[in-house]
């Protein structure tokens, strides 16, 4: 079953700008799913729209088979949502948030209660229930609207950049609680400018720039696309021009730093046998940057161009800029 | 993990009701939290007025409409508490809601835009009520109260407080700063309150003035929970009522015909 259906999903906002430009989108039931994009791509404007705080230009939208505008009420108590802002009553004490949050869904007072001690005690906020929501610290505040969206028991979690600014640590527990949640059956929909994120989390992916869907596959299929991959290389003994490494680019980043670009084509060994060829000792390696955000730089670009097709570079331009 | 459907009651009508109610019980909550600021100032208010209009001015006045000053007084100056707290109550609670977004909490739930509307309205009346029982205990410490009519005096003022919470919703709808909510209240609410009959009988003024006076609503409010109390009225009760229900109906149709347009809550 289908958890999200979006078709032809349009908005243009009052003031003429057109956030959202005819996307087509399915979750599946139990996908943790990456909804990806650059700043103002329309990311927020979609999930605006499915939790209806956003009206729609057009399209239509379906949550787990209720349709938006036929059957509203139906849609929603589907749905949790994690905003990207912080919007709780902030003189309202933790707990009582979240049993009026149940209270909202239609959930009966004691219920509401044992769901908000559950949800409290999950997300490590027991200590804090009788506090001030305003007292919290950012990352107890961004833990505390993950405790209120699951409160209701959504089908559906949607997360909107819900470890921004949050601290690794933090945010390493938050990953584990939500992988926990969509074991239990959960559909997740997750955007986040952390891709490291969802890469470790999400099987698949969306992305969506000037709002269109410039990719949507699963996230193995993305990474796989990937033509090329930036390795940074630590020498052992400084360097003063780049080594020759035919059908590879080569910068010398400093004199024991080398970068080198490597077409999927290319074996990793080629670069070992020609470097000890040389002489040169490489101490340790590592990515330039996350897989999926070079893939996702690569899109995005590619779509500026305007031709999303096109986006993926030519290994043979890329070889040949080598040589 | 069961789901929202599954633990979902049967009746839809109950999650409606459960929903409506966590909005009047956090309203409530909101009123008592900080009484210093809702029931306290309207006591001390209504204390200065009999003090000053119904103890020093009001002897030399004498009889208005075949009853003490201060007896004539007493339901015009509850009314106008009730119709100030109604209205600030809503005003100052939705508009803090959109401002601070934390309003995002009930526009996602399934709670239907009719229920969101009724629930603060609610909440309106409720500091109504509390804030009219009050002044009325404050008035009973300067002259003697009672009722002709109970159960017109409970109809006009839940209609009057139901209007002018349905006024103050509408005004935090389309507020957009802190500014815009006191606007109404202090350049047309009061004005209109101070000269709808709530100190005196209209039957003193020249009939030009009573002309106008006739086109401020609040003028049949007043006088339709007047003629619950003493059974004596400045105009027909019949039209008093009249007017009160059709404002409450006209008012909420409109408001909830915003909240589904998504104005000032939707973009």
């Amino acid at each position: 079953m289908q958890a999200l259906s979006i078709r032809k999903l349009t908005k243009t906002y009052a003031n003429g700008v057109t956030a959202l430009n005819g996307i087509d989108l399915d979750v599946q039931q139990g996908e943790f799913f990456a909804l990806l994009g650059p700043n103002g791509a329309g990311k927020t404007t979609t999930i605006g729209i499915i939790t209806s705080l956003v009206n729609k230009s057009g399209g239509s939208v379906s949550v787990f088979g209720h349709d938006i505008d036929r059957d509203i009420g139906a849609a929603k108590s589907c749905i949790g949502i994690v905003p990207q802002e912080v919007n709780f009553n902030q003189f309202e004490p933790v707990e009582t948030i979240l049993v009026n949050q149940a209270g909202f869904y239609g959930i009966p007072r004691a219920v509401a209660r044992e769901r908000a001690v559950r949800c409290l005690k999950q997300l490590q906020l027991w200590d804090k229930r009788h506090a001030t929501a305003r007292t919290l610290s950012g990352g107890m505040k961004r833990r505390l609207m993950i405790a209120r969206a699951l409160v209701s028991e959504p089908r559906l979690l949607i997360l909107d950049e819900p470890t921004a600014g949050v601290d690794i640590e933090n945010r390493r527990s938050m990953w584990e609680f939500l992988r926990e949640t969509n074991e239990r059956g959960v559909t997740i929909i997750l955007t986040t400018h952390y891709l490291e994120e969802a890469e470790n989390l999400c099987r698949h992916v969306a992305i969506i720039d000037k709002g269109r869907i410039i990719e949507n596959d699963l996230m193995s299929n993305v990474l796989r696309k990937l033509q090329s991959e930036t390795f940074v290389l630590n020498l052992r003994a400084a360097l003063r021009t780049p080594p020759t490494l035919p059908g590879f680019v080569a910068t010398l980043v400093d004199e024991r730093t080398l970068e080198i670009e490597v077409s999927k084509d290319r074996s990793l060994n080629d670069i070992f046998v020609r470097l000890a060829s040389q002489g040169i000792d490489v101490v340790s390696m590592r990515n330039k940057v996350n897989r999926l955000e070079e893939q996702f730089m690569r899109l995005v670009r590619g779509a500026a161009s305007g031709d999303a097709a096109t986006a993926e570079p030519d290994p043979a331009a890329t070889q040949e800029a080598g040589r | 993990m069961s789901t929202a459907t599954d633990t979902m009651p049967a009746s839809r009508a109950r999650t409606d009701w459960i929903g409506f109610r966590t909005i009047v019980l956090r309203e409530f909550s909101r009123i008592i939290r900080i009484w210093g600021q809702t029931l306290l100032p309207p006591g001390v208010t209504a204390t200065l007025y009999f003090i000053i209009f119904g103890s020093l001015i009001g002897r030399r006045i004498g009889m208005m409409g075949g009853f003490d000053y201060m007896q004539y007084i007493a339901p015009g100056v509850i009314m106008m508490s009730v119709i100030q707290n109604s209205y600030g109550n809503v005003v100052s609670s939705f508009f803090g809601a959109r401002f601070g977004k934390h309003i995002e909490e009930i526009l996602v739930s399934p709670l239907p835009n009719e229920l969101i509307v009724a629930g603060y309205v609610a909440g309106g009346i409720v500091r109504g009520l509390l804030v009219g029982c009050v002044v009325s205990a404050v008035a009973l410490c300067f002259t003697h109260l009672s009722v002709s009519h109970i159960g017109l005096t409970a109809a006009a003022v839940l209609l009057t407080s139901t209007v002018f919470s349905l006024g103050g919703f509408i005004n935090a709808v389309f507020a957009k700063n802190f500014d815009h909510i006191s606007w109404f209240p202090t350049f047309i609410l009061t004005p209109l309150t101070y000269l709808g009959g709530v100190f005196y009988s209209i039957t003193l003024l020249p009939s030009w003035a009573q002309l106008v006076s006739h086109g401020n609503p609040i003028l049949y409010m007043v006088n339709g929970f007047r003629y619950g109390f003493l059974g004596v009225s400045d105009v027909d009760v019949r039209l008093s009522f009249a007017i009160m229900g059709g404002f409450a109906v006209g008012l909420y149709a409109f408001a909830v015909w915003l909240m589904r347009k998504g104005v000032g809550v939707r973009e």
